[in-house]
């Protein structure tokens, strides 16, 4: 009997079920999305994202974006991801900035070397002050990881209530992608004493840029 | 095993531990505390009730869910083992390290992993595991396991830490605890991005996707489970759950019970290789499901619910006994509450079980606990297993005496009056008596009534 044909069996005899069986329904999930003016959202945002330690800046177009941070990026060395909305930004055009990776190598290469990941989300969710990422052509996992800041950008009308309204537009989110990850707030440890400390293998510095038109 | 009463009592008697652990643990139940109050989850208990009923459910139709899981898994790609024992599962690993021409692999924090000795079994090969969670890493170096399901290095102080950097790593004495987090993490980098391998834990598994959800704050299980070209999680079998939606449940849950947040800072949900179109991600996926033990707990439908268990740590920081005797001392990884309830059941249970009584049954853990396991119900059901045995066995005469000349004294009332009688009069003797002068040197001793209800009611019919 293989180790798989085992297991599955001595489950069975615990539960005393048949193979095969199905199982009885289950209630509904409860999703619990509030319903709040969206317009709000983005307010709500910026408060939970800095009472994590991120730092945010609203701008009103996407013309507005690169004088908005080209302070953060004086004397530093950026990766950008491949999202189109960057592009529009004019991100990728700037001169410190490196972009348009497509081979996993000289990505991990770029970002264990450069000073900021730029990206953009693919959701934002107000109650947590969180990001939400899927990984995809334009979106790769190590730009909002390896370097010791991250600047995301994106537009207002990303961003949502919370997790269970990201759950009901994504119910199954392994359809789409390999990966999808929430960032809530910058890295952090407190396994010593109990002492916060940020950015001990993900960024320390976080950042959110939000555009209020597309 | 019988309780290490020397080491307990090394523990109670050392005031810098005792404050250790006081404090760490007082903080995680602050923290809590905040973010399930009424104000700030005013649904936490229908949440509760929520997240017992989907665990219950799912436990009940485990082979139905794993299967499902499976083959969605199969679907986005990855493989899925079956491991009977830590052993099967350490086995794959260098298996597939050989093949691989794999030399050292990362990992991220895994109890699973502890409770089969994974590290251990993969150095006997010459296949190095390095831990990447600060916590587990600095006590990787120090040779010990941890002492708190969430918080395993809970008990050194930022000087024990300095040592064993000095000590193992070469570098200076560094006490700052930002400058000791930065020489960890500028070693560990250099880990990650030479690592073939990773390896991750799960903290749940989705049925209806086919993916490993863990959820962390430091950003070590992000690189184990990127920046590799094989990522391998392994999780126990019952941490699956039906929905990718029941997270909204259970992630609600875990953050705010563990560490008092309500998410933690990073939530992977990954399924699978990376896909054709992505750039990045390990090209290889594996899930050990691990049984290890764990089909034996799901034939009693009362004591299954100790599969529920989603690791919060909650009921270690409530739990009187945690607090005190610490969580070294327990036999094994689990510590605390919980791993007084499972401990036993996974390790069987024996005369010599101590883990049951070494509580008072005061309820703080089932009351924080998110998947509402009735854990103090559950010790009194294993004490009364350990009673069993020791009845078969014979191996506690005295006990047994004791309570047959009991039973024999409630069921003859004149000799029940009579010693009832003779106890009141002797009763102010008991606090210096030989086993209960212990008892009574912590407690205020109940004084008896001057006249017995038995005198009170003859004396009042007599009125009559």
């Amino acid at each position: 009997m293989t180790a798989r044909e085992q297991i599955l069996d001595d489950v069975r005899k615990a539960l005393r079920r048949a193979a095969g069986l199905p199982s009885p329904e289950l209630p509904a999930p409860t999703l619990r999305i509030p319903l709040s003016d969206r317009n709000l959202y983005a307010d709500l945002f910026v408060q939970k994202f800095e009472n994590l330690g991120g730092k945010s800046f609203r701008v009103r177009n996407t013309s507005a974006v690169v004088p908005a941070i080209a302070e953060l990026l004086v004397q530093k060395s950026a990766v950008a991801s491949n999202s189109p909305f960057l592009r529009k930004c004019g991100i990728t055009g700037l001169a410190q900035v490196h972009a348009g990776f497509t081979q996993r190598d000289d990505l991990k290469e770029a970002c264990a070397a450069a000073d900021i990941g730029i990206t953009s989300v693919d959701y934002a969710l107000s109650a947590t002050g969180s990001f939400v990422l899927l990984s995809s052509p334009n979106e790769a996992r190590l730009v909002s990881l390896l370097p010791p800041a991250h600047i995301a950008i994106f537009p207002r009308s990303r961003i949502l209530a919370n997790l269970d309204e990201l759950l009901s537009i994504l119910p199954r989110p392994a359809d789409q992608t390999s990966s999808m990850v929430l960032i809530t707030g910058p890295s952090r440890t407190a396994d010593i004493e109990q002492i916060l400390v940020r950015g001990v293998h993900g960024p320390g510095e976080i950042y959110a840029v939000i555009v209020d038109e597309e | 095993m019988n309780a290490p009463e020397a080491d307990i009592q090394q523990a109670i008697d050392d005031p810098r531990l005792q404050l250790a652990i006081y404090t760490a643990t007082g903080r995680l139940m602050d923290h809590r505390a905040a973010v399930v109050s009424a104000d700030a989850l005013p649904d936490y208990q229908a949440l509760r009730d929520v997240a017992n009923t989907i665990k219950k459910h799912t436990i009940e139709n485990l082979d139905h869910y794993l299967e499902q899981l499976e083959s969605n898994l199969i679907a986005h790609g990855g493989r899925v083992v079956y491991c009977r024992t830590g052993q099967e599962a350490a086995d794959f690993v260098l298996d597939l390290a050989k093949k691989r021409g794999a030399h050292m692999l990362v990992k991220s924090k895994s109890m699973t992993s502890e409770e089969i000795h994974f590290n251990e079994r993969l150095e006997e090969h010459q296949l190095e595991a390095v831990e990447t969670d600060l916590g587990e890493y600095i006590l990787q170096l120090a040779h010990q396991r941890p002492y708190h399901i969430v918080a395993p290095a809970l008990h050194l102080t930022r000087y024990d830490v300095a040592d064993v950097f000095t000590k193992e790593l070469g570098v200076p004495n560094e006490v700052a605890i930002e400058k000791q987090t930065k020489m960890a993490r500028s070693v560990l980098r250099q880990k990650f991005l030479e690592a073939e391998i990773g390896v991750s834990g799960a903290n749940f598994l989705i049925a209806d996707s086919g993916a490993v959800v863990v959820v962390e704050n430091e950003g070590n299980a992000r690189l184990t489970t990127s920046a590799p070209k094989i990522h391998i999680a392994i999780a126990g079998i019952e941490k699956v759950i039906p929905r990718a939606q029941d997270l909204a449940v259970f992630l609600n849950l875990l953050g705010r019970s563990a560490t008092g947040q309500p998410l933690t800072v990073y939530t992977s949900f990954l399924s699978g290789p990376r896909r054709e179109n992505e750039i990045d991600g390990p090209d290889e996926f594996y899930l050990l499901l691990l049984d290890n033990g764990r089909t034996k707990l799901l034939a009693d439908p009362e004591k299954r619910q100790s599969l529920y268990c989603i690791r919060c740590g909650a009921c270690l920081n409530h739990c009187p006994v945690y607090r005190k005797i610490g969580g070294h001392n327990y036999p094994w990884v689990y510590s605390g509450p919980i791993g007084a309830i499972i401990t036993p059941q996974f390790q069987g249970v024996h005369s010599d079980t101590w883990l049951p009584f070494a509580s008072s049954l005061c309820g703080a853990c089932a009351e924080v606990c998110p998947v509402k396991i009735e854990i103090p119900k559950l010790l009194l059901k294993l004490r009364a297993e350990v009673a069993e045995v020791k009845r078969k066995e014979d191996t506690d005469d005295i006990e047994r005496f004791a309570f047959q000349f009991f039973a024999w004294v409630a069921t003859h009332p004149k000799i029940y009056l009579l010693l009832a009688s003779l106890g009141s009069i002797f009763f102010p003797l008991v606090p210096h008596l030989g086993p209960l002068k212990k008892w009574a040197s912590q407690r205020t001793v109940p004084e008896p009534a001057k006249q017995s209800f038995h005198a009170w009611w003859a004396s009042r019919t007599a009125r009559q």
